[in-house]
């Protein structure tokens, strides 16, 4: 079977409009905006990046979910389409939060590099061989890096970007490295492949070491612990955009990749966690993560003063809360994973979009300068309500069902009878304690009245629509939740 | 009756309306509140007027909602659910009566009020396991907003404690209900049949899913040892919110107890009966005692509650018809009189003297500064008491009957605790109403050096008043409701603590 | 016509006119609404005689329709001889509490009102049949008094309140026990129609189980007995009483010694043993022994008081333990169950009499010497105050049982059946006999006589024309019935006895 070139380009549009629209921003703000003064510069650049986004949308609903393309080497299945909607949408909003959060000094760099960025989550939703995979990944990290120290004239922003270069750079080799490994094991790259080798070798040393190498890697990506270090330095340093990025699409790309790497690729090698006694693989490897994640991200988090640094430890925790999903997708499907990420994104969007905001005016990172939000702005305080009730999964939003998929999906495993049921008794669990530090976040912002004087908070329409765009969906998505799942389960 | 879904949708519009329209103007928010939830009420009135009591439950909405996972989008009704819905709509709608003086931020208040009591009434209503929760947990958020915004008292600790207390119960439901969906195939979320699939459950997980549903309910329930979120909270709350949550969504978690926990699981039922059973003797008994030694007077209330929710527990815990008949009518009956005593605690007293301490009330003859409020303060405490006449007595007395049933030693434990509940209703009656009364003392004609009685506060006593007088004489009107409920192919199993 | 309805609800209507109508006008109404009692009672007697003319049977009145179906509970009230001898005595002495009561000034309507409930609620538990509404009355009884006391009172009126309330409702609670125990065996509430043999047999089938080993019957029969003895009261549950009695406002002591205390042997008589013959035979001698030193220590503790309500408190404790003696002895073992029964009617009838004018004319005392109730804070009062001094004299032998007066005939046909069950008891008793003469000769010397103390030097007021009218009919009572005996003994004899 030769290549099929046209396949492959059909499958790519979203990609290439991506790309088109990144050098278009840049060579316009060259020319044609060169003189316009920065503010303008910058509404068009993000103008131009969000119609580029839409644009990618519009052409990923159209090519679909053909299937694997180009000899196996993109799946652009259910998931993978679902995931391309998922990572642009993300972008999308956090491209729109932007225009809220104080501005970029190079405006079109900032959203040329947002759109590279994407193309990298959007291939990284959709490859299914080692190669591309890191590829992929390597585009949306090296991109993720320069949005993260994005923001010049705070040391922090460079300090965020150097540890999470540092910290990424160290994972990608790890990566790597395990994907050398398997590659040697198994004499192929695609996922198809290796699963097929693995069901005739079965766990060896090896391939021990290789899994060790390859979760290290997911843990970075994932934010789980203990790999977690990077991420409140990172959510804290970063620009609100680039952090929204980060803790949103990248995170979605990052799961839906590893997930399809770990379960259709090396679901042979995956033990079994769901039962004692529990065999050796990757699986109880991941509920170990997932459980140190759980305790570390919710217990942290309690003692948090710094809003940011509370949204990256809430991070931590919904990360463990991912991992159990991942466990669990070999029998419900990817539907209650993919909920559960894609929602969280459009919550951790919305949360920094509202940072963003509140930085702009000068209102300080610490959760007590949110007091009175809701009388000095009582958009941005029902917004952040919104979002931060989903974080903490209260129905009807969307958080909470996709909680609610998540464990489900791993109880239909075995039940309480084995680990990932206790664990998963654990993390709902824990949600009791998650719930203190969110109303501790709505209480400042409702609760306390702060000073009188403090004067009503400005907001632009454009931060406007996108602030009420993640809260709508939040809330429709979670009365409907079998629109997501239609994404991505045929 | 296909009314009654309005109850829900109204309430939420109510919300909405209120956050929106009343957000200049608290008079207009007041008038919305009340409207809606006096619509509401009426709703429950109309359908209660119609009903037909009958051995199963009426389906007024069964739509397909989330294929996934199976959840549809079912409201249904018996005899037992409208008892607890006249409820809902009544306090509900005195609840408002008595926030009349609110007026800081009043749209935002009666928006959360709004929203607190779309979720009470979507809980009586849902039969379907996913609706039920996702109803129960969006009656859980508003209450710390009520509280922690408009409370009094360590108003802060109080509404986080509260919540978290009850989030944490609820975790332990969703835990217990996903255990049940998964295991009986992740089909279906309906009641019904997650009863039916639960039958062939093995014995341990019958027995762990009945442990994690019934304690996630019984948390709110405030079964002891986990009640102590009671009464921070009720102390801390604003005077309707107390009303509200003593009145209204402690009986959520009674009815989660009985409609899910033990109408799925019967064979768990008859394996922790006892240790249920116990306590909430145990809380009967103990929290009684608590109460005789507050110095704050809704703290007594506070307690008075867990002590009188245990009696609920104790019904649901002996488990045949008689006792289950009397668990939902002391449910609907202590649900007035809390409502009754906080109102007279929170808004006659507080606000006016702003003191609850007993040491202070009893410098002030309250009895005939306020004798409105002494007057109903006395009707409340008797009929929190226990007294014949009122509706707490029938329900306690076929409690006991049916707990005697099953094992005469809660019967005695609990008969007991009356006992404890008349020494500290009378305590707290005698220190802060009748103070420093001698004879000398008592006059014909009242004084009045405190803010008059308003007549949206007289209206509400008087509506409590009446309905638990009304029960109290008239029990069968709730009892022939309840009765044939208890025998639906759903609630049938639950009765399981036999009969002579 | 509903003739028991009217004699309940007759006071309470009135007082519910009471407390509309203007101060002034409330002596007049509530006596009038008092008064109805003796009336209806009269008409009661008129046609018990009448419809069981044909033969020597007092027929009992009955009066019943559904109520609680669920619980079983049916609203009945039934009258036979007993119910109507109560009836009447209420009928007499209820309107001379209010004569007494005449110048109760300060909120007296109040007064007025509370104590017409009372008397309704005593009437109500005399007639009730059905285990539900006579706990009703029974325990609504307690709320009047416990204001009556409590806001009426003398210094220690809130202590004394609060202490009769709690005993007698911690004795309730035993009841309401018991009476659920036996609810839960037969189904029924209704205790005139629970056969004796069965109720024993289902009592002790009710528990199955580890727990089957108890003696549960008894349990039962132990909290009912309890709740009577606590009300009668029977040694040692009698602590309650003198500070009761003392603190109580003298037209409300009248009324707990005359009447209230007739509700607990009432309920030995009516209810207990009816219901548990078994038990109470096995109990006998604990009972009796009880009675006895109930009787003795009434009289002895009488002997050292040095207040004359105290005094009188204990005279009471006294009298109505030899009613319980002359009942409990009858259960002894070979002896013929209710052989005592015309002594003990007599004497419940009697006691009621002498009684309340003793504590009447103590009241007086009090009221005179602006408080002072001490037995050595009199003397010489005879000179000053001859026709008080006279009528106290009467009033003290009839208590005494003086041949020629009421009391004697009762404790006569006691002591006689008495010492046919248990000569050695009767011996004993009399040794009560003997100190009762002594204090209250003793009570009489040292007011009347001897050399005039400050109050008869101050000028003591002898009785007034309305004192007089008061005291008149109770006198005349006690002369007639001494004389004429069989005037009650006639209807006395017409009670049915329950079948042992």
């Amino acid at each position: 079977m030769s290549p099929d070139y046209g396949a492959l380009l059909h499958a790519l549009l979203p990609e290439a409009c991506l790309v088109v629209g990144a050098l278009v921003v840049l060579a316009l703000d060259l020319s044609a905006w060169a003189r316009r003064p920065a503010e303008t510069r910058f509404q068009f650049a993000v103008g131009a990046g969000v119609l580029a986004l839409i644009v990618a949308l519009g052409l990923a609903l159209m090519v679909g979910a053909p299937g694997s393309v180009y000899e196996n080497v993109l799946a652009v299945d259910r998931l993978g389409f679902g995931g391309r909607i998922g990572v642009i949408l993300l972008s999308l909003l956090s491209l729109g939060m932007a225009t809220g959060a104080p501005r970029a000094r190079h405006a079109a760099e900032f959203v040329a590099v947002v759109l590279l960025a994407t193309v990298g989550f959007t291939l990284m939703a959709t490859a299914q061989q080692l190669l591309l995979a890191f590829l992929a990944i390597e585009l949306a990290s090296l991109s993720l890096y320069v949005l993260a120290g994005f923001d010049k004239d705070r040391p922090e922003s460079a300090e965020a970007a150097l540890k999470y270069f540092l910290f990424g750079g160290m994972s990608a080799a790890f990566l790597l490295f395990g994907f050398s490994i398997i590659y040697g094991l198994t004499g192929s790259i695609e996922f198809e492949e290796i699963a097929f080798a693995l069901t005739l070798q079965g766990m060896t040393p090896l391939m021990a070491m290789a899994l060790v190498m390859v979760l290290v890697a997911f843990g970075f990506k994932a934010a789980a612990a203990p790999f977690h270090f990077w991420a409140p330095d990172v959510y804290q340093g970063a620009p609100a955009p680039s952090a929204a990025l980060v803790a949103s699409a990248s995170k979605l790309a990052g799961i839906i990749l590893f997930a399809r790497l770990l379960w259709p690729g090396l679901g042979a090698v995956a033990g079994n966690a769901a039962m004692i006694p529990a065999t050796a693989g990757w699986g109880p490897v991941l509920t170990t993560l997932a459980g140190a994640s759980l305790v570390l991200g919710n217990l942290v988090a309690l003692a948090q003063s710094d809003v940011r640094r509370l949204l990256a430890y809430s991070a931590i925790a919904h990360a463990g809360a991912l991992l159990l999903g991942v466990i669990a997708m070999d029998v419900s499907g990817p539907g209650p994973l993919y909920y559960y990420a894609a929602t969280y994104g459009i919550a951790t969007v919305g949360a920094f979009g509202v940072v963003g905001v509140l930085q702009r005016a000068g209102v300080g990172p610490r959760i007590a300068d949110l007091a009175s939000l809701g009388r000095r702005s009582p958009l941005r305080a029902a917004c952040l309500a919104v979002y931060v009730l989903s974080l903490a999964g209260i129905p009807p939003l969307a958080g909470f069902f996709g909680k609610f998929a998540v464990f489900a999906a791993a109880f239909s495993l075995s039940g309480l009878s084995g680990p990932v049921g206790w664990m998963t008794l654990f993390a709902i669990l824990l949600s009791a304690v998650a719930l203190y530090y969110y109303l501790i976040l709505l209480k400042q912002a409702y609760v306390n009245r702060g000073n009188e004087s403090d004067a009503p908070i400005p907001v632009s329409p454009a931060t406007a629509v996108a602030l009420i765009a993640a809260a709508a969906l939040l809330l429709i998505l979670g009365l409907l939740p079998d629109l997501v799942y239609g994404l991505v389960a045929g | 009756m296909s009314l009654l879904p309005w109850t829900i949708y109204l309430s939420f519009a109510g919300a909405l309306a209120c956050t929106f329209g009343g957000a200049r103007s608290a008079q207009v928010a007041r008038w919305i509140a009340l409207g809606t939830t006096g619509i509401t009420w009426l709703i429950t009135l109309v359908a209660a007027v119609g009903f037909e009591p009958a051995p199963a439950m009426v389906t007024l909405v069964d739509v397909p909602w989330i294929a996934s996972i199976g959840a549809h989008y079912r409201l249904a009704v018996d005899g037992i659910s409208l008892a607890l819905l006249v409820l809902t709509g009544l306090a509900a709608t005195t609840g408002v009566l008595f926030s009349w003086n609110i007026s800081d931020r009043a749209g935002g208040y009666f928006g959360l009020y709004l929203t607190l009591i779309g979720g009470v009434y979507g809980v009586f209503l849902s039969t379907d396991a996913f609706l039920f929760f996702v109803f129960y947990e969006i009656a859980i958020v508003p209450k710390y907003f009520l509280i922690a915004r408009w409370g009094s008292t360590n108003r802060e600790y109080g509404a986080m404690k509260l919540v978290l207390y009850s989030f944490a119960g609820s975790a332990l439901v969703l835990a217990g209900l996903l255990w049940a969906h998964a295991t009986a195939g992740g089909t279906s979320f309906g009641l019904d049949e997650l009863a039916f699939a639960a039958a062939r459950f093995s014995r341990l997980e019958q027995l762990g899913m009945f442990a994690l549903l019934f304690t996630g309910f019984a948390v709110l329930a405030g079964m002891f040892p986990f009640h102590t979120w009671a009464p921070t909270g009720h102390v801390a709350a604003p005077t309707a919110a107390s009303m509200l949550l003593a009145g209204v969504v402690m009986k959520l978690g009674a009815y989660g107890c009985l409609r899910v926990a033990m109408a799925l699981f019967p064979t768990g039922l008859e394996f922790w009966q006892p240790t249920i059973a116990w306590l909430a003797v145990i809380g009967i008994v103990y929290a009684g005692l608590v109460a005789l030694v507050q110095d704050d007077f809704k703290f007594v209330i506070g307690y008075s509650s867990v002590s009188h929710m245990g009696f609920v527990l104790l019904g649901l815990a002996a488990a045949n018809e008689r006792a289950l008949s009397g668990a939902v009518l002391q449910m609907f009956s202590h649900g007035v009189i809390a409502g009754l005593l906080f109102a007279v605690v929170g808004r006659l007293v507080y606000d006016r003297t702003h003191t609850r301490r007993l040491a202070d009330l009893r410098a002030m003859p309250l009895h005939r500064l306020m004798p409105w409020a002494a007057g109903v303060f006395v009707i409340a405490g008797l009929a929190s008491m226990g007294m014949p006449g009122f509706s707490g007595f029938p329900a306690e007395l076929a409690i006991l009957v049916g707990a005697w049933q099953v094992s005469p030693v809660w019967a005695l434990a609990a008969a007991s605790g009356v006992l404890v509940a008349a020494a500290f209703t009378l305590r707290a009656m005698q220190v802060c109403f009748f103070g420093k009364a001698g004879i000398d003392e008592v006059s014909d004609a009242p004084v009045h050096p405190y803010e008059p009685i308003t007549l949206p506060e007289k209206v509400g006593t008087v509506l409590l008043v009446a309905a638990t007088l009304l029960i109290g004489l008239h029990p069968d009107l709730l009892f022939d409701w309840i009765l044939p409920s208890l025998q639906s192919p759903l609630m049938q199993g639950t009765l399981i603590g036999g009969a002579p | 016509m509903p003739l028991l309805t009217l004699i309940v609800f007759l006071p309470w209507i009135g007082a519910a006119f009471v407390a509309l109508l203007p101060g002034r006008q409330a002596r007049g109404v509530s006596l009038a609404f008092s008064l109805g009692t003796l009336l209806l009672g009269a008409l009661l007697v008129a046609r018990g005689w009448q419809d069981g003319a044909a033969g020597p049977e007092f027929a009992t009145v009955i009066e019943s329709r559904s109520w609680i179906e669920a619980l079983g509970v049916r609203y009945t009230l039934g009258a036979d001889a007993l119910s109507a001898m109560l009836v009447i005595l209420t009928g007499i002495l209820s309107p001379i509490c209010l004569l007494a009561a005449w110048e109760v000034e300060k909120g007296g309507r109040g007064f007025r009102a509370l104590f017409l409930l009372l008397q309704g609620s005593a009437l109500g538990v005399f007639l009730a049949q059905d285990f539900f509404l006579w706990f009703v009355f029974w325990e609504l009884s307690l709320v009047p008094a416990f204001f009556l006391i409590r806001i009426w009172g003398g210094a220690g009126g809130a202590r004394a309140a609060y202490q009769f309330f709690v005993y007698t409702m911690g004795g309730s609670a035993f009841l309401l026990f018991g009476f659920a125990a036996v609810y839960a065996a037969m189904g029924t509430a209704d205790f005139q129609s629970i056969p004796a043999d069965l109720l024993a047999q289902r009592l002790d089938g009710l528990v199955s189980g580890r727990l089957s080993a108890v003696p549960w019957a008894t349990l039962a029969f132990l909290g009912i007995l309890l709740g009577f003895a606590v009300k009668a009261p029977l040694f040692p549950f009698h602590t309650w009483m003198p500070v009761t009695y003392a603190e109580a406002p003298a037209p409300v002591s009248m009324f707990l010694t005359a009447i209230m205390s007739k509700m607990g042997v009432y309920g030995f008589l009516r209810i207990l043993v009816p219901l548990f013959p078994a038990e109470v035979q096995a109990a006998a001698p604990v009972l009796t022994g009880l009675a006895l030193a109930g009787v003795l220590a009434g009289a002895f503790a009488a002997l050292v008081q040095k207040d004359l309500r105290r005094m009188l408190a204990y005279s009471s404790l006294n009298h109505v333990g030899y009613c319980l003696l002359a009942l409990f002895v009858g259960f002894l073992p070979g002896q013929n169950a209710y052989v005592g029964t015309p002594g003990i009617l007599l004497q419940m009838f009697n006691h009621g009499l002498s009684a309340a004018a003793l504590f009447y004319l103590v009241g007086i005392l009090e009221a005179r010497s602006g408080g002072r109730r001490g037995l050595k804070d009199f003397g010489g009062l005879r000179s000053v105050a001859p026709v008080f001094a006279g009528i106290t004299g009467v009033a003290m032998f009839s208590s005494l049982g003086l041949p020629g007066l009421n009391g004697f005939v009762g404790e006569f046909l006691i002591f006689v059946s008495v010492f046919r069950g248990a000569p050695w008891v009767a011996a004993a008793a009399t040794l009560a006999l003997l100190a009762t003469a002594i204090f209250l000769l003793t009570f009489y010397q040292r007011v009347f006589h001897g050399p005039k103390g400050d109050v008869a030097q101050a000028g003591f007021a002898d009785l007034s024309r309305r004192e007089i009218l008061t005291l008149a009919p109770l006198v005349a009572l006690m002369l007639l019935l001494g004389l004429w005996p069989q005037a009650l003994l006639q209807l006395i004899n017409l009670w049915i006895l329950p079948v042992p």
